[in-house]
């Protein structure tokens, strides 16, 4: 089977090509790591306070986690209006009431994490979430990490795939290889499968380490998360090495760059979208990271299963296997068969 | 004798400049069929018509009869490229192994196989060295290994023994004589007269024409001179 010589060679020369490995593997985990330190170094104790919170409540509480003041509304309403604690706790009707100061992007995650892992050993009653300043209902870092994952294995994926692609152009080793009874199919196959396989790899470690290293907000099913990193590096990859049939040489690939990959960032959700234009929205809905980056939100930030996610899936499928086609027809120009 | 490799009246051009110009030619089974012609005459651009990577803007490449491309008959023939065409970061043995197994070659027999072309081509103490580490001489003997093989009844050669020192050049051509000995038909392009001698029959080749075809001597008979240098100049000075 000429595919899996393809895939073959395709790994050995991976196994020799330690760089490359490390620029699809280490820099996605070095940016995200940077990313983090950015928007998430708060380090400070967090102070919240606590306004008519029942005893038992105040006893699950743990003190290391934060440092907790019991004051009364009116002193709490006022620390919150300066900005001198970072959340408040109230008992309204029975059931907890979370005010989150709200100004800086990652201190409401923090609160919020502390306080549900306080609340998960009885069985309290949903707490509501409020924001005294603003509106979003998780730190930064947490809001766009989903994102993150998703678009660095986008871009060090289409980078590497691409470039690879293309060196069997400028070395000359595609005419040699459609000199041989291979099929183009059988060719750009292979290439999906070494780099599938990889990517598999790439994924799961980028994703766990966001996850479990980072700390990335994340509620949802673990092995939905790399399925979908992985399609979206499938996608990347497909794409790449369609445009690579487009590009004379390296340099020339690197300027697909600001015209095919960083459109993509503006419109896979890091930015609002809602407020666009009609037709400004239309182009992000011909994006696959827009696809990608909604999945994974939905399964890390909302926890969704297969059905909230099952639409994007079938939309990044359809991307790779749109590329792919137009791959194995470019290719036409080499070789008619 | 059959013929192994018919062009039928091939024109080529490329953005809108005649490169080839009306070649018609047969390559018979079994004979050594050299390609000599000056830089630019045009060389390469038939040898992609004769592997199938190259469809003429007219004419027709028949082989075996088939008109190509056709992968059935991309099987039959071993290609060697002008320009090395080799995986710089894999080593001797899997840039071989990799082309080998293109061919359906059962893991024995590419095995058998490695071992006996990097013999031909005298690489046999360099098997597990990354190619990049190879001189531009190793190169191009292991691209002259990688076309030889699967054993095809049929090989081209596009200029093989650029980069070669005079001693191993004799030495390669001494294999390809052994290998026309088995059968097989070799066509090979050279711009050097030395080596254009030493095929069974010459087609030489000028800005896209067909200058004069035939055996060297009879090349050289016909108008008399001594060298195939001199039959060149013979065809190609009038007009130049
Ligand atoms: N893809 C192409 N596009 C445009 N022109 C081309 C292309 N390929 C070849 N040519 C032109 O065709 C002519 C013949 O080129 P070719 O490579 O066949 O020469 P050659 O006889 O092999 O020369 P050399 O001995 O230097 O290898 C040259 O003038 C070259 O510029
Ligand atoms: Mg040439």
């Amino acid at each position: 089977m000429n595919t899996w010589a393809v895939m073959k060679r395709i790994l050995k020369q991976f196994k020799r090509d330690k760089r490359s490995v490390a620029l699809m593997i280490v820099a996605p985990m070095l940016v995200l790591t940077l990313m983090w330190l950015v928007l998430d170094a708060d380090d400070q104790t967090l102070e919240v306070a606590l306004v008519d919170v029942p005893d038992q409540v105040e006893q699950q509480l743990d003190d290391d986690s934060a440092e907790w003041l019991d004051l009364s509304l009116s002193e709490a309403e006022k620390s919150l209006e300066e900005g001198n604690i970072d959340a408040m706790l109230q008992w309204e009707e029975g059931a907890p009431l979370l005010t989150v100061e709200g100004s800086s992007p990652t201190t409401g995650g923090e609160v919020q994490k502390v306080l549900s892992s306080a609340f998960s050993s009885g069985a309290q009653p949903e707490m509501q979430v409020e924001f005294w300043h603003g509106t979003d209902s998780h730190g930064l870092f947490d809001y766009v990490g989903p994102v993150l994952i998703g678009f660095f294995v986008f871009f060090f994926v289409f980078i590497v795939g691409g470039v690879s692609f293309l060196r069997e152009r400028t070395q000359g080793t595609l005419e040699r290889l459609l000199a041989t009874p291979i099929q183009r199919r059988e060719l750009v196959f292979g290439y999906l499968g070494g780099f599938g396989i990889f990517t598999i790899i790439q994924s799961i470690i980028i994703a766990a380490f966001s996850i479990y290293i980072l700390q990335v907000y994340m509620t949802g099913n673990f092995f939905y998360v790399i399925v979908v990193t992985f399609l979206l590096a499938l996608t990347a990859l497909s794409l790449g090495t369609l445009l690579s049939a487009f590009a004379k040489n390296e340099f020339q690939l690197i300027q697909f760059i600001p015209l095919v990959i960083i459109p993509q960032v503006f419109f896979s959700g890091l930015f609002p979208t809602e407020g666009m234009a009609s037709w400004l929205q239309a182009i992000g809905k011909i994006m696959p990271l827009t696809y990608g980056a909604e999945a994974l939100r939905g399964i890390m930030l909302r926890g969704e299963g297969l059905a909230g996610i099952q639409f994007d899936i079938y939309i990044l499928i359809g991307f790779s296997i749109l590329f792919t086609t137009l791959n194995i027809f470019a290719l036409k120009r080499h070789r008619s068969l | 004798m059959d013929a192994i490799l018919q062009l039928k009246d091939i024109s080529q051009q490329f953005n809108q400049r005649n490169i080839l110009n009306n070649i018609e030619f047969d390559i018979q089974k079994g004979e050594i069929f050299g390609l000599l012609g000056p830089s630019g005459a045009g060389k390469t651009t038939l040898v992609k018509m004769m592997t199938g990577t190259l469809v003429p803007t007219e004419g027709q490449v028949f082989m075996n009869g088939e008109q190509i491309p056709s992968l059935e008959q991309m099987k039959k023939y071993g290609f060697m490229a002008q320009s090395d065409a080799l995986y710089q970061e894999l080593t001797a043995y899997e840039n071989l192994d990799f082309f080998g197994s293109l061919y359906k070659m059962s893991k024995t027999y590419r095995k058998k196989r490695i071992s006996e072309v990097m013999e031909m081509v005298d690489l046999s103490g360099h098997l597990h060295q990354p190619v990049e580490t190879f001189s531009g001489g190793m190169k191009r003997r292991l691209s002259l290994a990688a076309a030889l093989m699967h054993e095809p009844e049929l090989i081209i050669l596009d200029e093989p023994t650029v980069g070669i020192d005079p001693v191993l050049r004799q030495s390669i051509w001494n294999e390809l004589q052994r290998l026309k000995e088995k059968g097989i038909t070799i066509v090979v392009t050279t711009h050097v007269m030395d080596e254009a001698e030493k095929c069974d029959r010459l087609a030489l080749l000028r800005e896209g024409e067909v200058i004069a075809l035939n055996t060297p001597s009879q090349l050289k008979e016909t108008i008399g001179v001594a060298s195939i240098e001199e039959v060149f100049l013979h065809y190609g000075g009038g007009n130049q």
